[in-house]
């Protein structure tokens, strides 16, 4: 009894009918109306046996107790930190929760300044508040690389099975890298190389939710890291650096080149 | 009035047809979620921004997070004078009703204190620029990842010359005696979210006139999906 | 505001280098002009895409009474609205002094020019005459907005057509349009060098525009004559700087000129 209107991997919409009739279960991102199993949000479907659910393509990030993240120190009092989380959330961190003695009447901003980034651990969910520790093996200030931000629904296909994405990543460019379960991610590694890292973290978060993704992505990067190769060794020669032509969305990348001020301008149309 | 099925209207069209539609996910790159929705000559952009904390602080809902929406018409969008910019009284009763036809479809009690902020510039305006506005904003939330029961989709229904139509343009509106009725629904459960009505009519065309607009907004929502599977399907 | 990323940029440029892999005097390779976006309603207008950052500018035609000290003259008004839309920084209400600053440097550029000729506006001198109102609006901020404002507005203006005009009545039919275009004899446009920390950059993107030192915006005829200045951001430059700047400026122009 009941109907499937759907297969798996489909893209469906908020209020999308899946199915129909009592056999069929909602789970995540679905939701039972009357008879009718329907998508609460933009995603992938899965089928598990009778049960249905959607994977969103973009989410907010939902913060758990043991989440490692990487957040922005935005205010303090005489006690505590407050570390942006994302665009609407703040974590706390409190005097007893960092590594550092910080004295009576010290002043907070030597330990932990505004705009500084931290790798933290969170404690625990409150209702408005996250608490978030410094204690515990790794979790620091971070220094040096540079920041980029993915969609939280994104994280877990940045980072792969067992760390198989991640580890590709970085083996393959040569850059150290650390993923916020909220979506920030930290790189650190030569110039051009840390550029190719974050492209293929841009192509995980536009093409995250297709199949494959894992070769996709380890033959995108080893085609970039060869151009980047030939360009470091062509510098000296002055030789025009091969241009790789991307499927039509992405669009044409200038290699990074080591010159000072170099003036060429170069200027296509899209489409 | 009665209706009457096959007449044509002004532009060939008959009373149930809507004018050429055209819908585009993600036109505002660096928003979590945006869409552009085209019908007619009529165009409205739409980017969501938030959720974020409201400040100053009296604005916060400590329960749930509140929608916003903000319709703006760009000064060279309207057929005669320019549009002087700023908000007047109808972009404020847009506003309201606008939040009012999306507000239903999402989960606001996951959002406290927050406010989930939609902006619209209507870029080029030929009637049924509110329902346009609306069918843009819900393609953009549901883009930026916020849970709904429904996408919703608009259309100004409305009786021209004693015909009950759908998708009423400006030179249908300008007609005297002609009827404009907005109307937002949740295509798939088939409730109004939206209802306005502006004009004279009799229940019996009223009653038309719903019907033609489920129907009408069932396609609409057709180009909405459309637009929003063909972004993110395998190339 | 974020330590990480200002070390970044300033690390990067010690070694002639960008966060996106530019050159530090390169344009995004795609700027992008289309003319007409809203042709029914809008006596001219077009849209810019530079790289992501993408504005579009709308001319509607008016008119008015002169200025009691220019009786013989038309009248130009330029409005910029950075609407959230564009970017999450931005809040809604009243013009903030950002796009204020852009629109008011804009339009110095068209108007102290002398491109815009608006002797040939004057319908009848002291009663009527055409009024142009020329409004940007940022659609994607991803740095740079005052080029690309700058660019939307002279292609906004080249894409216009006076309406119909009946002299007796005084009425202006929108409803269609002339072959008459606005009397451009010119074509004002800007280009804005930034400095970071003792390098000077072209087409900032937005990270780079928060950790501007500062900027100078300049406003160039066809011949390279110049015809409106401004230095933005709050630290100091020497006049040394201005002259490198006023070179780049000088240099690069073109390129944006070529997307029209």
């Amino acid at each position: 009894m009941g109907e499937l209107f759907v297969k798996e991997r489909q893209i469906v919409v908020p209020g999308d009918v899946l199915a129909t009739g009592m056999d069929y279960l909602p789970a995540g991102g679905a939701y039972r109306d009357k008879e009718d199993v329907r998508s609460s949000v933009l995603g992938i479907l899965g089928i598990n046996g009778r049960v249905l659910r959607v994977i969103p393509l973009k989410s907010h990030y939902k913060p758990r107790p043991g989440d490692m993240v990487i957040a922005k120190i935005s205010e303090m009092t005489n006690s505590v930190w407050f570390a942006e989380l994302d665009s609407f959330r703040d974590g706390v961190l409190s005097l007893r929760e960092v590594p550092e003695y910080v004295g009576d009447g010290d002043d907070l901003s030597q330990y932990y300044n505004f705009g500084d980034h931290v790798l933290a651990k969170i404690i625990n969910v409150g209702r408005t508040n996250v608490g978030l520790t410094l204690k515990g093996p790794g979790l620091r200030k971070l220094h040096g690389g540079r920041l980029i931000t993915i969609n939280a629904a994104k994280v877990p296909r940045v980072i792969g099975k067992q760390g198989s994405m991640i580890g590709t990543i970085k083996d393959k460019t040569g850059c150290r890298m650390i993923v916020g379960q909220n979506g920030l991610v930290w790189i650190q590694g030569a110039p051009q190389h840390e550029l190719v890292a974050i492209e293929a973290i841009k192509l995980i978060d536009e093409k995250g939710h297709l199949q494959g993704l894992t070769e996709v992505v380890g033959e995108f990067i080893d085609k970039k890291m060869k151009n980047v190769k030939v360009a470091d060794s062509e510098e000296k020669a002055h030789v025009p650096v091969e241009k790789v032509s991307e499927p039509e969305e992405e669009k044409p990348k200038k290699k990074a080149v080591g010159n000072k001020n170099k003036k060429t301008v170069t200027r296509g149309k899209k489409k | 009035m009665t209706t009457k099925k096959d007449t044509k209207r002004h532009d060939g069209r008959k009373a149930n047809d809507l004018r050429p539609m055209e819908a585009k996910l993600g036109v505002v790159p660096n928003a979590s979620g945006s869409a552009m929705f085209k019908i007619g000559k009529t165009i409205a952009v739409a980017a969501v921004r938030g959720p974020r904390k409201l400040h100053p602080k009296f604005l916060q809902d400590p329960e749930r997070g509140k929608l916003r929406c903000f319709y703006n018409m760009v000064s060279f969008s309207g057929s005669g004078d320019r549009v002087r910019p700023g908000p007047s009284r109808r972009t404020k009763e847009i506003n309201l009703v606008m939040e009012n036809a999306l507000a239903p479809t999402l989960n606001l009690d996951n959002y406290p204190g927050c406010g989930i902020d939609v902006y619209v510039n209507l870029i080029q305006t030929d009637a049924g620029t509110r329902c346009a506005a609306i069918t843009a904003a819900a393609m953009a939330l549901a883009e930026a990842g916020f849970e709904m029961k429904d996408m919703v989709a608009a259309v100004a229904a409305g009786s021209v010359n004693g015909q009950v139509v759908a998708d009423l343009d400006k030179t249908e509106e300008d007609v005297e005696d002609a009827v404009d009725i907005p109307i937002a629904m949740m295509p798939n459960e088939n409730k109004i979210t939206l209802l306005q009505l502006d004009g004279k009519i009799k229940k019996e065309a009223l009653k038309e006139a719903i019907e033609l607009a489920k129907d009408a907004c069932k396609q609409i929502n057709e180009v909405q999906r459309k637009a929003i599977v063909e972004k993110y399907e395998v190339k | 505001m974020a330590k990480i990323i200002k070390e970044h940029i300033h690390e990067l440029l010690s070694k002639g280098l960008r966060q996106d892999g530019r050159g530090l005097l390169e344009y995004r390779k795609n700027i992008s002009v289309e003319y007409g976006i809203s042709p029914k309603s809008a006596e001219g207008s077009a849209r810019v895409k530079i790289g992501e950052t993408e504005v579009v500018a709308g001319v509607k035609m008016g008119i008015g009474v002169p200025y009691p000290d220019q009786l013989d003259k038309g009248t130009i008004m330029v409005g910029v609205e950075l609407s959230p839309i564009a970017g999450d920084r931005f809040e809604s209400g009243p013009p903030s002094v950002e796009s204020i600053e852009i629109a008011r440097v804009v339009d110095r550029g068209i108007r102290e020019s002398g491109a815009l000729d608006f002797k040939k506006l004057c319908i009848k001198e002291g009663e009527m005459v055409w009024q142009v109102f020329l409004d940007i609006y940022p659609i994607n901020d991803d740095g740079n907005l005052m080029d690309a404002c700058s660019l939307a507005a002279l292609a906004a203006m080249k894409d216009t057509k006076l309406p119909e005009f009946d002299k007796k009545t005084g009425l202006v039919n929108y409803e269609k349009k002339t072959k008459d275009s606005l009397p451009l004899s010119d074509e004002p446009l800007e280009l804005t060098v930034y400095k970071i920390n003792n390098e000077f950059l072209l087409d900032a993107s937005i990270e780079e525009e928060k950790n501007m030192d500062s900027r100078l915006t300049v406003a160039f005829l066809k011949d390279g004559t110049i015809c409106a200045l401004q230095k933005g951001g709050n630290k100091e430059i020497s006049a040394e700087d201005v002259v490198s700047m006023l070179d780049i400026a000088n240099d690069n122009v073109k390129y944006l000129r070529k997307a029209l």
